[in-house]
């Protein structure tokens, strides 16, 4: 009976086949707007959670801060405060699980007739945990290799690109400053950063190195800045403070003395731009979805039509046997029907209208079947909401009354 | 005749609202026909002959009065019971044919058994037999707009016949078509009524077409006039 029905719901469509596209227009667009707001807005998420994922989990930076030198208010990290041992005693404290200290600056890299200006990165091995770097090839420098300031170098992607194109880096000989340096490992791609850095675009070196051999006049054994990885974001606020009281310790602040370092909390700020992406797609959505609205007034609009044209049909159809059911089914279908036939039409659109977007735009795009079965069931309702009314005003047709209608 | 009637009428009126208050269009009808009667309503324009016959096809409701259809008071059913009723108890054919002009005259003359739940196989099956009775099972697939008017009309009395009622109720079915044309489709009645024995009964104002029926029942202002053997109607003979 259902599958009867199906066939002369599209019999109906088929009948007037300009009307029923405009009436499924409205449905097409609402729904394209819907997948492709959501395309986009997963998409940025996606990012976000990648540049997350990226700078590690349960970060904190301490910063070297401003300090007052007769009157005069530095800027942070222009006063170098931190030190290794500051480092040390950080990755001490309770809820620590990683420390890297960090001593970055420029240098200019030289192999064989390529050269290439780059960031140069003091640090730790446990940089690469905190990170949560891995290695596409060769093996990260060991404690003892900081301890005894040996110079070796992991290259990053892009700085592989520039100094060696197709060349296997691992093994050869790079010069930083006019030291040989000898690269024991490459760096996995990583992307860009949050705000649009080159993250693969970087040398690391053991941190004693920096000091000593590469910016020694700049850091004298202290570092610019000390990544602190948290075990869980529960423990990051006791950390904060445990970090503060400890460094104001070490530093011996006075009371009411102005700290001499930063602490910031780095997945909170990633949070947050994950959190204002939620939002901007949550809204974008809830505005395409208006659209949806409006098509689905239009349905009710042009089935409140045709069931005043039909309604002699109505008639024939009440005189042999059609109970108010079967007619309250035959124009929900129909309805239904054009709702899901524009919804399929939109998804379409919106997928094509989002790779579009992802190819000329270069924007990040992400359709997901979550998506595509939200548009589904939402265009499903519209029809069963939009398309009762006129369903019930047929059902609820006299006879007699049908019958008569010219 | 000492069968149970199929349609028993006590008392039967019916009353149309109008502006100025409610109009009688029938009134005091009070008739019995029996299982495989053939009978003829006629009357003048306004006479109640389509009001009664909507009444008997339970397109309509009464004002006044009983109607009891196979012995039961339609009155107490309600609108799914009518449905129900309407879809096997009668078959109706109409003067302007009434089949549905987007779906083929297969699939028109298997809608009643949609309704009545049957499978598409059967559904088919049953169709094409109608089609095939009344002269047309090689037109199955085309559209009703497609063929004569005297071809949908036979399409239509197949549609009646599909569910197998065992009452068909016929308003003016030759209204529209030629005289050759109404012989054939005067011919398929008297053939149904007397090979399977269904109760056929039609309004008409042609004498001619009456005189297919056995009985004739005759209305003048909203009520019985007449109600005898084709024959003996001496008003019949004046238009």
């Amino acid at each position: 009976m259902i599958g009867a029905m199906l066939g002369e719901a599209w019999l109906a469509m088929g009948t007037n086949r300009l009307r029923t596209f405009l009436t499924m227009l409205g449905m097409m667009i609402g729904v394209g707007a819907v997948i492709l707001i959501l395309a986009i807005g997963k998409g940025a998420q996606f990012m976000v959670d990648q540049s997350i994922a990226a700078m590690g989990s349960n970060l904190f930076i301490v910063m070297s801060g401003s300090t007052t030198s007769g009157g005069l208010r530095m800027g942070l990290g222009a006063t170098p405060t931190l030190t290794i041992a500051d480092a040390q005693a950080i990755s001490e404290l309770p809820g620590i699980v990683a420390v890297a200290p960090n001593a970055p600056g420029t240098a200019q890299l030289v192999y064989g007739s390529n050269n290439w200006s780059t960031q140069v990165m003091g640090t730790t091995p446990s940089f690469l945990e905190v990170r949560d770097w891995q290695l596409s090839a060769g093996y990260p420098f060991s404690d003892s290799d900081v301890r005894s300031a040996t110079r070796v170098a992991l290259l990053g992607q892009t700085v592989v690109k520039n100094l060696f194109g197709d060349e296997d880096p691992v093994g050869k000989t790079i010069r930083i400053k006019n030291n040989p340096y000898h690269v024991v490992g490459v760096l996995a791609p990583k992307g860009q950063s949050l705000d649009g850095r080159d993250q693969d675009d970087t040398v690391v070196v053991p941190v004693t190195t920096a000091q000593r051999k590469l910016f020694g006049s700049q850091f004298q054994g202290t570092v610019r800045l000390i990544m602190v990885q948290a075990s869980s974001p529960q423990a990051m606020p006791a950390a904060e403070r445990s970090i503060t009281e400890l460094l104001r310790q070490r530093h011996r602040l006075q009371e009411k003395a102005e700290s001499d370092f930063m602490v910031r909390n780095l997945t909170a700020l990633a949070n947050t731009a994950a959190e204002t992406a939620r939002v901007m797609s949550f809204m974008l959505g809830a505005i395409a979805s208006i659209s949806l609205l409006v098509g689905g007034i239009g349905i009710m609009n042009i089935m409140l039509v045709s069931v005043t044209e039909r309604t002699r049909e109505i008639g024939i159809r009440l005189a042999i046997g059609a109970r108010q059911r079967d007619i309250l089914l035959q124009f929900l279908l129909e309805s239904i029907m054009i709702s899901i036939a524009g919804c399929v039409v939109g998804v379409a659109l919106g997928i094509g209208g989002a790779l579009l977007m992802n190819r000329l735009a270069d924007m990040a795009v992400l359709i997901t079947l979550s998506s595509v079965l939200l548009a589904f069931m939402v265009a499903t309702a519209v029809g069963v909401f939009f398309g009762f009314y006129p369903a019930r005003k047929a059902a609820r047709m006299e006879p007699i009354e049908a019958l008569r209608y010219q | 005749m000492d069968k149970e009637p199929i349609i028993q009428t006590i008392g039967l009126g019916k009353d149309y609202l109008t502006a100025a208050g409610p109009v009688p269009a029938l009134q005091e009808i009070s008739l019995s026909i029996y299982p495989g009667e053939f009978v003829a309503i006629m009357g003048p324009s306004g006479s109640g002959k389509s009001t009664f016959m909507n009444l008997l096809g339970c397109l309509d409701i009464p004002s006044a009065g009983e109607y009891y259809l196979n012995g039961t008071s339609v009155r107490t059913l309600d609108r799914n019971q009518l449905a129900r009723l309407r879809n096997d108890a009668i078959g109706f054919v109409f003067q302007g044919f009434n089949l549905l002009p987007r779906i083929n005259l297969l699939a028109n003359v298997a809608l009643p058994l949609i309704y009545a739940g049957v499978g598409k196989a059967e559904r088919e099956e049953r169709a094409q037999q109608m089609l095939d009775k009344v002269g047309l099972g090689k037109y199955g697939l085309s559209l009703p707009g497609r063929i004569s008017g005297g071809q949908q009309q036979r399409v239509a009395i197949a549609r009646a016949l599909v569910n197998r009622p065992r009452l068909i109720l016929a308003d003016e079915p030759t209204g529209n078509l030629d005289t050759r044309t109404s012989q054939e489709i005067m011919n398929l009645f008297t053939q149904m009524n007397r090979e399977q024995g269904i109760t056929v009964i039609l309004v008409t104002h042609e004498p001619d077409i009456a005189a297919y029926a056995m009985r004739l029942v005759r209305f003048v202002d909203g009520h019985l006039a007449y109600d005898g053997a084709v024959g003996n109607d001496t008003q019949g003979a004046r238009p």
